[in-house]
């Protein structure tokens, strides 16, 4: 009982640290200060709330992990500023809108949030092939 | 039942009775866009997932901790259970009023600023050591639910933990892996409350048959271990369409499909539950217990459909996650934490009106969280559908009929609220007014 258990214990911390190394598929891209107080606001503000990245989060407005490349960055800043629809207006500074801007183009880089048809094998698994910087 | 624990139900009830309301609140707040011009979703959300958050929680805890006294044979107060309580609760109750001013730590699930992690984590660090200095006095060869609580204690601290990882610039510096390790701890971590309620779980099905073999003997451990390895290896599911590595994506595939065992054995108990269900029928706390079975099969379906990533392309951020959590929360693990509490608190005892009406309030919940969990799953197929199959890129115009579906969420959530609502009224006047040493 205690022996299985300790086992499967050793491979769950094994895997915990596979998937802390090697977990991601080729990506390394390295976020600057500007990304991070992105980051930072999109948390502060909690847009999690209503939004999601990679079908992770609300269900209030739209996923935004390719916002960057849909909308363009003058439509972005149009609706963070003055809102939309059921999203309100957010009184954030000049230098808080570049920055959420800024973390958005960087998660719009590391790939797409709908996976295409053609990435779903026939095993029922997806392949997808590692984003590139 | 101690005076810590008395309040320990308490505080889990109110934060169920929080999560009700408003819950409601945010679910018409949703749909109705004039309801919330008043009401700010924003802070609705956290709300309502903060207190259904630590209603299970601390409801699980309350539970553990009341029967590890017999199972510990413990005489003594714990003062260390006491400390946590305070602790426990005043951080949670600082976490509602750090969203009550708008101030957040914007991560799902744990929304709140994280410096308030640290009193809670200090808080379990209390409770696991109250727990593991009497499990390690115990009698050699304990049965599979104290294996269950403490394999829960353990890991809840381990995925809290690494929940905060994202701190640590390393981690949050590249956004796949910030990503992958959230939803790491976050899966796992609903496998670490599972452990504790499904113990408490079998513990009351014990007590309630009086066979102990229920809880020992190499089947139920080979299910156990089976359930175990899903808790580690299958949180992959959430992520099946972020780009980590393949073999992320593979394992948890493999892992979650082994869960059609448990399937086909619940299936194939259905008869010995029958019998069973004839022997037990008057004991309320029982019916509770069985209504969370009638979810766990639903929900068990409807899981192992969605963690097969050609049909997770069309379920994934849609409503039917939301039907596969709603039903998860409210159908099994609030039942089985009824059941549990109900049975600390001698609900079967009560006389009068108020077994009545517990009866009438679980009706009134199944009957209701049926047509909510339903509408979530059909709101939820059309926006796959007309995101996925159509590939709308317009939200607003796809979302169009999916409201209307949600029209029907929201009324029936305000039958879950008054359903599950009196059956809190009555366990909270009891746990209030009971001697602490009933």
């Amino acid at each position: 009982m205690r022996t299985v258990w300790i086992i499967l214990f050793v491979v769950f911390a094994g895997y915990t640290a596979l998937v802390y190394t090697q977990g991601e598929s080729g990506t390394v891209e390295i976020a600057d200060d500007r990304i991070r107080a992105g980051m930072h606001t999109w948390q502060e503000q909690n847009c999690t709330s209503c939004h999601q990245l990679y079908g992770l989060g609300g269900y209030m407005g739209p996923d935004l992990t390719n916002a960057h490349r849909t909308f363009g960055e003058h439509r972005m800043r149009t609706f963070i500023r003055y809102g939309t629809g059921r999203m309100p207006a957010h009184a954030l500074s000049e230098a808080e809108i570049d920055g959420l801007i800024a973390f958005l183009a960087w998660v719009d880089r590391t790939g797409t949030s709908q996976v295409a048809p053609d990435n779903v094998h026939w095993t029922g698994t997806y392949i997808i092939e590692p984003t590139t910087p | 039942m101690t005076t810590a624990t008395r309040w320990h139900i308490g505080f889990a009830l109110l934060m169920l009775a929080t999560a009700l309301v408003v819950g409601s609140l945010a679910a018409f707040a949703f749909v109705f866009p004039d309801i919330g011009a008043h009401l700010s979703f924003r802070q609705l959300r956290p709300m309502h997932v903060s207190a259904a958050l630590f209603w299970i929680i601390t409801g699980a805890t309350a539970g553990v901790f009341h029967f590890k006294r017999s199972e510990f044979a413990e005489t003594h107060r714990s003062v260390l259970h006491a400390t946590f309580l305070v602790l426990w609760t005043a951080t949670i109750l600082a976490v509602f009023g750090f969203y009550a001013v708008n101030e957040y730590g914007g991560r799902e699930y744990w929304e709140f600023p994280p410096f308030l992690g640290i009193p809670l984590l200090l808080a379990w660090l209390m409770l696991m050591a109250d727990y593991f200095r009497a499990w390690f006095k115990r009698a050699t060869d304990p049965p599979l639910y104290v294996w269950m609580w403490s394999t829960g204690m353990l890991f809840f601290l381990i995925t809290f933990l690494e929940q905060n990882l994202y701190l640590i610039p390393w981690f949050r510096d590249n956004y796949l892996r910030e990503i992958t390790v959230q939803w790491k701890s976050n899966g796992a971590m609903v496998g670490a409350w599972n452990q504790m309620i499904y113990g408490t779980a079998l513990f009351l099905m014990v007590k309630l048959s009086g066979d102990a073999g229920v809880a020992r003997g190499r089947k139920v451990f080979i299910f156990w271990f089976l359930g175990l390895s899903n808790l580690m290896l299958n949180w992959g599911h959430h992520i099946y369409n972020v780009p980590t590595a393949g073999w992320i994506r593979h394992v948890a595939y493999s892992i979650s499909m082994a869960e059609w065992i448990f399937l086909t054995n619940i299936i194939r108990g259905f008869r010995a539950k029958m019998t069973e269900q004839r022997i037990h029928a008057s004991v309320l706390t029982y019916r509770f217990l069985l209504a969370s079975e009638f979810w766990i099969f639903l929900n068990l379906f409807l899981a192992l459909l969605m963690s097969i990533p050609a049909i997770n392309r069309y379920t994934h951020g849609t409503h039917i996650t939301v039907a596969h959590a709603m039903g998860t929360t409210i159908g099994i693990n609030t039942m089985i934490l009824l059941a549990s509490l109900g049975t600390i608190l001698r609900v079967d005892e009560l006389t009068g009106t108020g077994r009545t009406w517990i009866t009438i309030g679980r009706r009134i919940t199944t009957a209701s969280l049926l047509v909510f969990w339903s509408a979530l799953i059909a709101a939820g197929l059309l926006k796959g559908y007309r995101s996925v199959a159509l590939g709308m890129t317009d939200f607003q115009a796809m979302m169009v009929p999916v409201y209307s579906v949600l029209n029907v969420f929201a009324f029936a959530g305000i039958g879950v609220l008054f359903g599950l609502g009196i059956v809190v009224w009555i366990f909270m006047r009891v746990a209030l007014r009971s001697s602490p040493h009933r």
